[in-house]
């Protein structure tokens, strides 16, 4: 079902279309992500993916145009470096240990260390949520800042001047 | 969307629920999926739905953008607070233990004040961004699309 939706995304010529099956191929990944027992990431997926973003991609339609313009370039070249890619990934997977595998080295590094402190050390029934607010608390620190830089570059690129305009300068930024 | 009925009743039916789901996710995430990060992008939908629904006048009265700016600013100084004050503390930095008298308390409430900051911070990033674009945008006929 992902790659039929992303087959129909590829074919269609109306953009308005390709946002939603763009929220329905996040909505799909995500249920790939519950199987997966990644139920953290899928519950992120299914908010941003299929809910902010499909919205954020209306706004940005809604200020350009609503049809795609058909290329006269022919296809061919980023098909196949779209193959290429594609087959050296298959490739590395090839190497991988197999899904859920005890030996791998996912599984022998950090991660038993994690599991068995974190009752101890946390207290925390949910794993996730102590690695990241605390084993890894500058990477979420980081993540925090790049998140508000985010809306800072869009507040300037696509706000700033206007507002600047209408208020007092120094009032907000 | 003046004349879509349905919408607007189920939209203002729903948009309770949606907020109350988002703080269930920020201060449940120590037990369930969930956390910061998930809470702040709920709870902007509840917003986003708002502003889609009626106009962006009504949502922007309820959460002027100068709040929404100040809300992403105040979670990273939120989270980057309780590392400092932890520094003060005498420990590293965000070493939770500096919370509280047991260092397993510290850390639950080391934590719930992150995720608390990373909450804020993604509620005002998403809704700022949802502004940005949505001011810009000339306002269209339903028949348009």
């Amino acid at each position: 079902m992902l790659v039929a939706t992303a087959l129909a995304t590829v074919r269609m010529r109306s953009l308005f279309a390709v946002v939603m099956l763009s929220g329905v191929f996040s909505l799909l990944s995500a249920l790939l992500l519950v199987t997966l027992d990644a139920v953290d990431v899928a519950f992120t997926e299914a908010a941003v993916g299929a809910g902010i973003s499909t919205v954020l991609m209306l706004g940005t339609l809604a200020l350009t145009s609503r049809y795609e313009r058909p290329t006269k370039r022919s296809p061919l070249i980023p098909l196949l470096v779209v193959f290429v890619t594609g087959a050296a990934l298959v490739y590395g997977t090839l190497d991988m240990p197999s899904f859920g595998d005890p030996n791998a080295p996912v599984q022998t590094h950090v991660a038993p260390g994690y599991l068995l402190q974190s009752p101890h050390e946390i207290d925390v029934p949910n794993v996730v949520t102590a690695i990241l607010a605390s084993y890894r608390g500058f990477d979420t620190l980081g993540e925090t800042a790049v998140v508000f830089t985010a809306a800072v570059g869009v507040l300037l690129l696509l706000s700033g001047l206007r507002r600047r305009r209408r208020r007092k300068p120094g009032e907000d930024a | 969307m003046r004349h879509h009925l349905i919408l607007r009743v189920i939209t203002k039916l729903l948009v309770g629920p949606i907020m109350l789901f988002a703080l269930y996710v920020q201060f449940h995430g120590d037990y369930s999926p969930g956390g910061g990060f998930q809470a702040g992008v709920i709870m902007a939908a509840a917003f986003i739905i708002y502003g889609l629904v009626f106009s962006l006048g009504q949502v922007q009265r309820v959460l002027p953008p100068w709040v929404v700016h100040k809300m992403a600013a105040l979670g990273v100084l939120i989270y980057a607070g309780t590392g400092v004050i932890s520094l003060f503390m005498g420990y590293s930095f965000l070493d939770y233990t500096a919370l509280a008298h047991d260092p397993v308390h510290g850390q639950h409430y080391g934590i719930l004040l992150v995720e608390l900051g990373v909450g804020v911070t993604v509620t005002g990033v998403m809704v700022t961004i949802y502004y940005a674009f949505t001011s810009r945008t000339p306002i269209m006929s339903d028949e348009a699309w």
